[in-house]
């Protein structure tokens, strides 16, 4: 027999594989990972002192540890199809939750032999769903936290700068949303029944219109004075940004690129909705920290307008402690989509993503522990990564 | 200081009336009405008889109206049907319409009924409350000790080995939610099959099958520390990171002062800088802190109470939500809402107490 088997030597078909072949096993299905892992950190090291503060990152060991984290989650989301060793919503065999290296029944020709963690309730392999759930969380977790981003600072600039009327209303409506417990907006907003009433979508038109309206406001104060640039870069924002809009907040993309499973949209715009007050408060504090120095007086006395300074003087001074926040924030949203699924809200019940697979797997947890530990360490080892990185990044930029 | 207070509490006031507005016209919207009538009248329902279900049971009209019969600033509906039967919502089944209150919401102490538990609002929050009470407690007395420990130790001298195992620890527990933690420690403490339990049972260190009660259903009646633990420490994990970083950011900072260095040139040893010098100015930032972890604590307590079958508030929301239960819902919203509101109030006011520094107008 040993001769047909394909790969692994230590491995009998027909037995369940022991923890040392299952490691074995799974280091050689990320194979892609560590191939990109390694031409980044090999590059990322060779031009380090050409590459500013992502290259400052390189002399910090907790941010290289934090670092490599994150990029083997975000590798694994890229490369998930060639890592997966199954479809992650086949039910292979009638099998409950079959034991971590247990053989697939009826293995066909260039199937996977093995349920390398095991199977869940359905007999789904755990593996290939914390895979693939991978490629979910990093997909929504880093566009809503920009989203958030996005809203929080073309809101924050004004009312730091500007201060006054305007800003006691948009403290006010910032601290209304903080006020309320996390969980509680998240059962009001996420359900099937608002859905229905179509606030989400008016919420997403209103927030996903603020990107827009920053673009379309950076290019026009920096660029006004010649009209011709002008006219190209706030066109191109326009086209780009209203067709995107147009997908992602009515899904009416006329050519059908933009689009987003309604689900998917109730659960991304609570999450930008979350996040974005806390965003604005960061923001404000630093500008009205930044608006009393001597180079905002000077752009001040040479005439310049409101907006340009604070989108050109104020907000590329404010980057670093704002690139910190973005870590942790990316960190803290994977915490909220994982609660959001640990719920049941606003996904499907097939859906692979992390929460909602530790969700489906904590009814057997005391007798069957894998189908939840495996997706529980995933999260913890991504979000470890973010604060760790953050961590690292704060501590580099305070050094100049 | 004392306008200060008033002007913060004429914020919060309306800060809550735009809160259960909102949590009420959320919990209001017609389908969620629709599925009310469908669950309290018959399943098969046309929508014409909906319709008329919803209007004799005072949930048409205007929202804003509803809200203020809610709260008891408007007078409560009051139908008389054909048969000559007048019902109210401030109607009792056996009462007297004559001489039934006009007003009857919230100000009046009039919660509603829970549809799920069938008991009035306020008595299934009351008893929920108080057993999320102690949780809260407990967590609390585990938490804010360690963490200020962690912090103060890792803090008084950075850099060092112990600041480095302690920071290290710290950012690993703040990077692990509740509903991981949670899972994890059961694993590892509560389960039959695996972690430490059949290793303690084989060996003969414990009676029953696991170390920990993987439920804390039983600590409803009796705490003790097997069937409370875990949902303690599983709440008490995420915060301690958090806290922890916060009061070793504040220690170092105030171990770089120049009265330290005073002190210490003086001859002053170094646990007495610490304890005498320090930790006093290092607490101001850590208490706001603390006063604002509550409000995620009530995150934490949701998950837990969920994830542990613990019959607290925590639970009560969820199953609240799950059920359609829109008085519950709003009763609980109310009492989220006010909770989170005075921690932000009290945190304020207490930094000023601890600060002489600040000044308020």
């Amino acid at each position: 027999m040993s001769s047909l088997i394909p790969e692994s030597g230590w491995a009998d078909m027909s037995e369940p594989l022991s923890w040392a072949a299952i490691f074995g096993l799974m280091a050689k299905q990320f194979w892609p990972v560590w191939v990109a892992l390694a031409v980044t950190f090999a590059l990322s090291f060779r031009f380090k002192r050409r590459l500013g503060l992502y290259g400052k990152l390189f002399d910090s060991p907790v941010a290289i540890i934090g670092f490599a984290l994150v990029m083997f989650w975000v590798f694994t989301a890229l490369f998930a199809n060639m890592i997966m060793t199954f479809d992650p919503l086949a039910q292979l065999g009638s099998v409950k939750n079959p034991l971590p290296g247990a053989v697939v029944p009826e293995g066909a020709e260039g199937q996977y032999k093995w349920f390398l963690l095991g199977g869940d309730h359905l007999a789904r392999d755990v593996f290939s769903r914390m895979v693939m759930g991978a490629r979910q969380v990093l997909i929504i977790a880093p566009a809503a936290t920009t989203f958030a981003f996005l809203v929080g600072i073309t809101l924050g600039l004004p009312a730091g700068y500007i201060g006054g009327r305007l800003d006691t209303g948009l403290s006010f409506l910032a601290n209304l949303v903080l006020a309320f417990p996390v969980i509680l907006l998240f059962y009001l907003l996420v359900t099937p029944e608002i859905r229905n009433t179509g606030i989400p979508v008016v919420l997403a038109a209103v927030l996903f219109l603020i990107p827009v309206a920053f673009f379309v406001i950076l290019f026009q104060s920096r660029f006004h004075t010649s009209p011709n640039k002008r006219n190209l870069y706030v066109g191109i924002t326009l086209v780009l940004g209203l067709w995107a809009y147009s997908g992602l907040a009515f899904n009416a993309d006329p050519l059908g690129v933009w689009g987003m499973d309604p689900n998917l949209l109730n659960v991304f715009v609570s999450v930008v909705f979350v996040n974005a007050p806390t965003v604005f408060r960061i923001v404000r504090g630093i500008v009205m920290d930044i608006k009393s120095r001597d180079y905002v007086a000077a752009g001040q006395t040479r005439g310049e307008k409101g907006w340009y300074i604070m989108l050109w003087e104020i907000l590329p001074n404010a980057r670093g402690p704002l690139i910190v926040d973005y870590c942790l924030r990316i960190g803290y949203t994977t915490i909220l989509l994982g609660t959001l699924g640990f719920f049941g809200l606003g996904v499907t019940p097939e859906s692979p993503d992390w929460g909602s697979t530790i969700n489906a797997g904590r009814k057997l947890l005391s007798m069957v522990p894998h189908p939840a530990v495996v997706p529980a360490l995933a999260l913890m080892s991504l979000v470890l990564g973010l604060n760790l990185l953050a961590d690292g990044l704060r501590e580099e930029s305070l050094k100049d | 200081m004392l306008a200060f207070v008033i002007r913060r509490l004429g914020v919060m006031l309306v800060t809550a009336l735009v809160l259960t507005f909102v949590v009420f016209f959320l919990t209001n919207l017609p389908p969620n009405l629709e599925k009310l009538a469908r669950s309290e009248g018959s399943v098969r329902m046309t929508d014409a008889a909906v319709a008329s279900w919803l209007e004799e049971h005072g949930h048409s009209g205007s929202v804003f109206f509803r809200y203020a019969e809610w709260l008891g600033a408007a007078p409560g509906w009051v139908i008389t049907d054909e048969k000559g039967v007048t019902r109210g919502k401030c109607i009792g089944q056996r009462d007297d319409p004559a001489l039934a209150p006009r007003y009857c919401g919230v100000f009046q102490g009039n919660w509603g009924v829970s549809t799920v538990f069938k008991k009035t609002v306020l008595f299934s929050l009351g008893k929920s409350m108080a057993a999320t009470g102690w949780l809260m407690l407990a967590v609390m007395l585990v938490m804010v000790p360690v963490a200020l420990l962690i912090g103060v130790l890792a803090g008084m001298r950075e850099g060092s080995r112990t600041d480095r195992v302690l920071s290290t620890f710290s950012i690993t527990t703040s990077a692990t939610p509740e509903y991981v933690s949670g899972v994890i420690l059961v694993v590892l403490l509560a389960s039959p099959s695996t972690g430490l339990s059949p290793l303690l049972a084989e060996w003969g260190w414990i009676g029953s099958k696991t170390l920990f009660m993987g439920t804390a259903t039983s600590a409803m009646d009796n705490i003790t520390f097997w069937n409370f633990g875990l949902p303690v420490g599983t709440i008490a994990l995420y915060g301690v990171g958090y806290i922890a970083r916060m009061t070793r950011a504040s220690m170092t900072e105030v171990m770089t002062q120049q009265y330290i260095r005073t002190a210490r040139l003086k001859g002053v040893g170094f646990r007495q800088v610490v304890l005498r010098h320090a930790l006093r100015n290092a607490m101001i930032a850590p208490f706001t802190v603390i006063m604002l972890q509550f409000p995620y604590l009530l995150n934490g307590v949701v998950i837990v109470e969920t994830l542990f079958n613990y019959k607290g508030f925590g639970w009560m929301l969820v199953t609240a939500a799950g059920n359609n239960d829109i008085e519950m819902l709003l009763g609980a919203s109310v009492v989220a809402v006010i909770f989170v509101l005075v921690t932000q109030l009290i945190s304020d006011i207490g930094y000023v107490f601890l600060n002489p520094r600040i000044r308020l107008g």
